[in-house]
């Protein structure tokens, strides 16, 4: 056997091109249809569950799909058209815990997320670093985003401007770092949280600058109309917020009227639940409530549905490549036809050359088989991320 | 070494026809094969290897009368008694000088590679003069050294008789005398029978007898 083995790699090895395509083409019809099923079957079980885990989701009337996608795994454009008001609604009617969403902007390829404190209970993401967020201006990192970030408790981060060509839009605000997050292996992992207030700060809703009715900051002052003190562009305008200077902050206007991107409802129970969802479905309120598990399964069921067009063309891919490589043995026999009658006529059986030539066969698929292997273990590592991708890069 | 005893043959539905009344060939004998093309030299051989069988008649070869073993037996007998040299060298490609030359013990259960054989295949290589070649695969080697290491590979199993098919046949004339003598000299040096088939008359002085095809009435039947 060892003689066999030896004269079927040699035989592999110097024909090394022609063994590496047939090993490719073999790889990819093994590996494709298997790393096809366990990536959607494991990343489906991921996107359900941390669907399942949110009872229900309000936001502005639009695409429930855009609404959930972004909420859960804030992913694309943050849905607008909320008012902070809404939370207080939802928390007036004793019904629900209502914990605001506020998204739209990053800090490098990481999502900022303006949340309450009461998101970390609610989605059970203990800190495994600092303490959570006490005042404005503070952040504390997903698992993945302190990373990436390369930034711990004690650090500082800043927000990325939403475009560099644009001077009058919103200013990098440097954030605080006071705690990170256990890795939990959802989109939280990849999050930088703050406070709402601190989300409406970035987004230029409120502001924090040196106080005109100082005497020292007379430079600053353009003109004063009795109360009213308007500056000038040698305002200084606060790109940190810091104990010493977070007085100097403040939002003009009612923050009830201040957006949001969505707001969770975890109701007290189930028929609570059913309740609320009564109160705003069918109504004109301009508010839309959803449920984000009903959303998750009727994407899933495309998906799935595509699935199953997607393995009807692969088992076809397969049918032919399985062709051409069973037409390329044949052909590769008949051109070794003078090779094969030397070694029967040397005193070869007839069974050994069938041995010598099974064991080359044997070995292209033991090596296909093997990095079929290796590159769907990779798939069930990386699965999810690479699932979440493929699904969420439109939504981007 | 080799009795042929009425031998008739005939391919299944062919006209070809080979008829040897008798023949010995003694142990050590170096014998000729000569004639024209489509006479049956190259039959002649394979019925000596008992590649094929004869229609009729007897061949016996080292004792052994070929028609009465097994398919599996007459394989065993012939990888370990006979050496075949081919025209065109027929050494594998993918194969290593050194790797082609152990493809008996490599393609036969029957034959066990040990530490005597390795060092058979260093005094071959060497008496050859190949040595600086058994790492090398065939395509990196001259004519002359691959009908050398075709000569080793039919020596390898320190055979009794060695059937030659043309070995000069793809040489250049220098190289056809030098290749020649030194399969006489190595078939000498092993004790074995030499039975060599070839067209070229300007080689035959060595020999110790010529065998003309015409005497066995090859060609075609009636």
């Amino acid at each position: 056997m060892r003689d066999v083995l030896y004269l079927a790699w040699r035989y592999l090895a110097f024909n090394r091109w022609k063994t590496a395509i047939l090993v490719a083409a073999i790889t990819v019809i093994m590996f494709l249809p298997l790393a096809l099923e366990l990536v959607l079957e494991r990343s489906s079980e991921r996107l359900r569950a941390r669907a399942a885990a949110t009872p229900l989701l309000i936001g502005a009337p639009g695409s429930p799909l855009e609404l959930a996608l972004s909420s859960l795994y804030f992913s694309g454009e943050a849905p607008a058209g909320l008012v902070y008001s809404s939370v207080g609604e939802i928390h007036d009617t004793g019904l629900a815990l209502a914990i605001p969403l506020q998204l739209g902007h990053r800090i490098g390829a990481q999502p900022v997320v303006g949340t309450a404190p009461d998101y970390f209970g609610f989605r059970g993401l203990p800190l495994a670093d600092g303490r959570s967020l006490a005042i404005t201006g503070e952040a504390v990192l997903g698992a993945a985003a302190a990373t990436s970030l390369q930034a711990g408790p004690g650090d500082a981060v800043v927000t990325s401007p939403e475009t560099v060509f644009d001077v009058t839009g919103t200013y990098p605000i440097k954030l605080r770092v006071v705690g990170v997050l256990a890795p939990s292996g959802s989109p939280d992992d990849e999050a930088v949280f703050v406070d709402v207030r601190t989300a409406w700060i970035i987004s230029g809703i409120g502001h924090g600058h040196e106080d005109l009715a100082d005497p020292g900051a007379s430079g600053s002052v353009l003109k004063r109309d009795g109360q009213n003190v308007v500056g000038n562009a040698a305002l200084v305008q606060y790109r940190e917020i810091t104990p010493d200077n977070l007085a100097d902050f403040h939002f003009h206007g009612d923050t009830a009227g201040f957006p949001i991107s969505a707001v969770i409802a975890v109701p007290v129970d189930e028929k609570s639940g059913v309740l609320l969802e009564g109160r705003y479905q069918g109504t004109d309120s301009g508010v839309r409530i959803v449920r984000p598990a009903g959303i998750m399964d009727e994407l899933l069921a495309t998906i799935f549905t595509v699935r199953q067009y997607v393995l009807a063309a692969v088992a076809l891919v397969a049918a032919a490549t399985i062709a051409t490589i069973a037409l390329v043995f044949l052909l590769s026999i008949r051109l070794r036809r003078a090779e094969i009658l030397t070694m029967t006529r040397i005193g070869a059986a007839p069974g050994r050359v069938a041995a010598i030539l099974g064991a080359e066969i044997m070995l292209v698929l033991l090596a296909s088989s093997v990095l079929a292997a290796l590159l769907t273990w990779l798939v069930t590592t990386w699965g999810d991320e690479l699932f979440r991708w493929v699904l969420l890069s439109g939504y981007q | 070494m080799i009795k042929l005893r009425n031998l008739d043959f005939r391919y299944p539905g062919g006209v070809f026809h080979l008829r040897v009344p008798a023949l010995d060939v003694r142990e050590r004998e170096r014998v000729a094969i000569v004639g024209a093309s489509g006479s049956g030299k190259t039959t002649m051989l394979n019925l000596l290897a008992g590649i094929i069988l004869p229609t009729e008649g007897a061949i016996e070869v080292a004792a052994h009368r070929l028609s009465t073993l097994s398919d599996s037996d007459r394989r065993t007998f012939r990888i370990s008694r006979i050496g075949l040299i081919f025209q065109a060298f027929e050494l594998l490609e993918y194969l290593t000088v050194r790797d082609n030359l152990l493809l008996p013990y490599r393609i036969s259960p029957a034959l066990e590679e040990s530490s005597d054989t390795r060092a058979q295949l260093e005094r071959l290589a060497a008496e050859t003069g190949i040595t600086d070649r058994l790492e090398r695969r065939p395509d990196e080697l001259s004519q002359g050294e691959r009908q050398r290491a075709a000569i080793c590979r039919a020596l390898i199993t320190a055979p009794q008789l060695i059937l030659a098919d043309e070995p000069t046949g793809n040489l250049d004339p220098d190289n056809k005398r030098r290749v020649l003598d030194l399969l006489l000299a190595q078939v000498a040096g092993h004790g074995a029978t030499l039975v060599m088939v070839t067209h070229d008359h300007d080689l035959l002085d060595p020999f110790d007898r010529v065998i003309d095809m015409r005497d066995f009435h090859g060609g075609e039947s009636p």
